[in-house]
């Protein structure tokens, strides 16, 4: 099957049924997409499809066809998301962590508060009480506002 | 060099864990492994008639109790050696482990089917009811029988705690690899060691057996002791496959199967004096320890221990006994005991000052703990016991009484809680213990070997923080290895807010230490002229300390950490759901390393105990968790979750690294009681958690 993974074209053999979240760990080696709970309530599986988070352990791989599939590996290691993940200690054991940012990657970038918790409700942390994630997301916000106006 | 203690470093693991790239457990694939798979009874008590293997049996390895080697036990090595790792003939609990099949192909290991037939004996889940008593304490100060007797007023109550599911969002998981004549476990998990005695227990002391912590998503207790259990079930699929084995739990099996926090029944019957002066206190605590010991005699020692609260009282019993039930053994969880008594302590303190026709605030200055007064124990508390300052912090901070006023007769609540929480083992655990550290020195500075875990709290940054300054070497320079049995020393388990202060406490020996030795020398200059150098140091305890475990009088901890919460919440009188709107924590332990993954302490502990409150509730049916997934057993969301308000008070303690504390488990007792005592100012008499709608709306109305 044929699809974009993180920008480059991919054929990837598989089980149309079977669930992109394996496909991604397994086929492509990309681990950085986590399984939490495996019923679509933890969010540690987000992966982006045509831009819009989903939850990888609910997608059929069938859906994948033709479309732009990015995960966390996909963002490199310099996106202001991650150094501020770091900054802020928006992650402590690190497992919710990249499906955190995949969600927050979709955020407005004048997002409230009050819009940042409702984007990030798919998303379960239980480290953090999730107040250093906020000021991790509000803190790229400002980086990323930044660079705009610079 | 500018000192990194006090300062909010980059954390050792930032950078791996915002880019996806850190391997957890179930990330890791080695060839030729084979995926395992745990069998286990669908009965809570009774015996084996038969195992009927249903499948083609070709490709599996198949083990039961019968492949454990001559030499081993079929038990789980912990304090009480009751715990089998298989079952032979008699079941005790829903989901007890009977047989192990491991194959390479997931799908058709899943679909093996085995046949249990059993012989079904009736199953006890009442621990008041139960004949089997695990431990009992007694706690004993004064005369406490005169006192309750010649009391001007006198209040009892019962209050009730349910088990609490800890939900780390990586659920447990190890891999066994056949190695150099023996077994080696990867596995996510707090204690290292822990798993390596349960090991040779079951292969036989000589067997060659290693542990290796892979990094863990989230712990909180629940991957204290049971990773044991599932690393010697790895372990024997592996010896006797000859290939490594992967063991991955998946949610609902992870949360059937494994340990969760205690439920608790505590009975107080306090005497005061007209002005508020408690002259006597009675407490009862039963905990239901599940169908093994395994951890119970100790949560139930630091229960029975934080019962009294932070309050001083001249006579006081504490009575308190852990029960046997056939359910899944109850086992480690974040706070250890403490959150259950002072949960009951809390809400009795505000039925007292109710009765007292009082406020809550000037019921606790009265009879807080104050530096030189002694707890229950007779431990006498030195300089810093600061349960006055986080109470007087907190409610100048939230206005609290003008509050309290303000939201009479809205739907609006106020309560507050006030806490303490001993840091370190209790009693002669540390002392017992021994715990060791090592320090090695490298060319460009020094690598710390111990089996403290990152669970991710920040152990490896907190720990190289307090070497870097003690060594006088920069923060960067200093690396922290994984825990790995073979070479780390054993610096004792990740539990009981013990690693920053005990385990940072003889790191920064080894780092003072190894200072003297480098005499002025670089790290290069002393590897040029002399080599390698490697400095291992054992825990002293603190002088003052002095304990008896049979009359449970003494220093129960070195020190205790202090907390004040308040909680401010709306009811909806439709739907009975309560909602915390402010949370304010107001917390002194000591001194804190590093400043940012302190709070990050406080926010989640607080958050965890919100949940604990408010919204977790494990439904038991038949001896099991009926109610085993995160559809069914929600945990707070960002949409539960108010701002919290962390106010970090400092009160350094002598004893710990750069005046450290414990923390890690503190901010889990002030929630729940603040929680509901702010429910009773609503009016509603709740003595119980967690106060979903369902019991609030049939709860009485004061």
């Amino acid at each position: 099957m044929q699809f974009t993974l993180n920008g480059s074209a991919v054929d990837v053999t598989a089980h149309p049924m079977r669930r992109l979240l394996d496909v991604l760990r397994e086929e492509c080696g990309l681990t950085g997409t986590k399984e939490g709970c495996g019923e679509g309530e933890c969010g540690a599986c987000t992966v982006l499809i045509d831009g819009a988070p989903v939850c990888s352990c609910l997608v059929p791989f069938a859906q994948a066809e033709r479309a732009r599939v990015t995960t966390i590996e996909g963002l490199g290691d310099t996106h202001p998301l991650q150094q501020c993940f770091m900054d802020e200690v928006g992650a402590q054991c690190g497992i919710c962590t990249p499906g955190m940012i995949m969600a927050a990657q979709v955020l407005a970038a004048d997002a409230s508060l009050d819009e940042i918790r409702i984007g990030l409700a798919g998303n379960l942390c239980r480290c953090t009480g999730y107040s250093a994630i906020y000021r991790a997301v509000q803190a790229a916000q400002g980086k990323q506002a930044s660079l705009t106006h610079s | 060099m500018s000192p990194s203690v006090g300062k909010s470093v980059s954390r050792k693991d930032g950078i791996g864990k915002a880019t996806g790239r850190t391997r957890y457990a179930d990330d890791i694939v080695l060839p030729g492994m084979l995926h395992g798979r745990t069998v286990r009874s669908t009965i809570a008590c009774g015996r084996v008639k038969s195992v009927v293997l249903d499948f083609d049996t070709t490709g599996f390895t198949i083990v039961d109790h019968r492949d454990i080697p001559p030499g081993g036990r079929n038990v789980v090595a912990l304090i009480v050696d009751d715990q089998p790792f298989l079952v032979e003939r008699t079941v005790e609990h829903m989901a007890e482990p009977i047989l192990l099949l491991a194959h390479e192909d997931r799908d058709t290991l899943l679909a093996a089917n085995v046949v249990i037939e059993y012989e079904t004996a009736e199953p006890q889940y009442d621990p008041e009811q139960s004949d089997t008593t695990f431990k009992t304490i007694t706690i004993e100060k004064g005369g406490v029988d005169a006192s309750l007797e010649g009391a001007e007023i006198m209040v009892e109550g019962e209050y009730r705690t349910g088990h609490q599911e800890h939900v780390y969002i990586e659920t447990n998981g190890v891999i066994a690899v056949p190695e150099d004549g023996g077994v080696t476990v990867y596995g996510s998990m707090q204690c290292p060691f822990y798993a390596h005695k349960a090991l040779r227990s079951l292969f036989g002391p000589a067997a060659k057996v290693r542990v290796v912590q892979t990094e863990t998503g989230g712990g909180f207790g629940g991957k204290e002791e049971y990773p044991s259990m599932i690393a010697g079930h790895a372990a024997l699929l592996a010896i006797k496959s000859g290939r490594p084995v992967k063991i991955i739990y998946d949610r609902v099996e992870d949360m059937i199967a494994t340990t969760k926090r205690h439920p608790s029944i505590v009975r107080h019957r306090t005497g005061l004096t007209r002005e508020g002066l408690i002259t006597a206190m009675e407490v009862e605590v039963i905990i239901d320890g599940g169908a093994y010991a395994t951890l119970s005699e100790v949560v139930l020692s630091r229960g029975s221990i934080h019962a009294a609260g932070p309050y001083r009282c001249d006579h006081t019993r504490i009575r308190a006994r852990a029960m046997k039930t056939n359910t899944p053994p109850n086992g480690a969880f974040r706070g250890f005991g403490a959150p259950q008594t002072e949960f009951a302590m809390e809400v009795h303190m505000d039925r007292i000052a109710e009765r007292l026709a009082m406020d809550p605030v000037t019921l606790r200055e009265i009879n807080a703990l104050r530096p030189g007064d002694t707890t229950a124990t007779g431990q006498v508390l030195r300089g810093d016991a600061s349960a006055l300052e986080v109470l007087r912090e907190a409610v100048t901070r939230t206005d609290f009484r003008r509050k309290r006023e303000a939201y009479k007769g809205t739907n609006k609540g106020i309560g507050l809680a006030l806490f303490y929480h001993g840091a370190g083992f209790t009693g002669a655990g540390e002392e017992r213990l021994k715990s060791r550290a090592r320090l090695d020195l490298t060319p460009t500075g020094a690598r710390i070997l111990v089996a403290s875990t990152e669970i991710g709290q920040g152990t490896r940054t907190m720990h190289a923080q307090i070497v870097s300054d003690a060594l006088g070497l920069p923060y960067e320079s200093i690396e922290v290895a994984m825990p790995d049995t073979a070479i780390s020393a054993d610096s004792g388990p990740t539990v009981a807010s013990r690693t920053c202060m005990v385990v940072g406490k003889i790191l920064e020996r080894c780092a003072e230490e190894m200072k003297a030795q480098l005499a002025g020398r670089t790290p290069a200059e002393y590897y040029d002229q002399v080599g390698p150098l490697s400095v291992i140091l054992e825990h002293v305890p603190p002088p003052w300390i002095n304990w008896d475990d049979d009359t449970y009088q003494g220093d129960a901890y070195p020190t205790y950490g202090w907390g004040c919460d308040v909680v401010e919440l709306e009811l909806d009188r439709d739907t009975y759901e309560a909602r915390p709107t402010h949370v304010t924590a107001v917390q002194e332990f000591g001194r804190p390393i590093h400043p940012a993954l302190a709070l990050g302490q406080i926010e989640g502990g607080t958050v965890q105990g919100l949940g604990y409150a408010l919204l977790e509730r494990v439904v038991m049916r038949d001896g099991a968790m009926a109610n085993p997934t995160l559809t069914n057993y929600t945990i707070p969301t960002t949409l539960d979750t108010p701002v919290i308000d962390v106010v970090m008070l400092e009160n350094p303690y002598e004893g710990g690294p750069f005046g450290a504390k414990g923390l890690g488990e503190l901010p889990m007792d002030g929630p729940a009681p603040a929680v509901v005592n702010a429910l009773r100012h609503l009016g509603l008499d709740l003595r119980e958690i967690p106060a979903i709608p369902e019991t609030l709306l049939t709860c009485n109305s004061l």
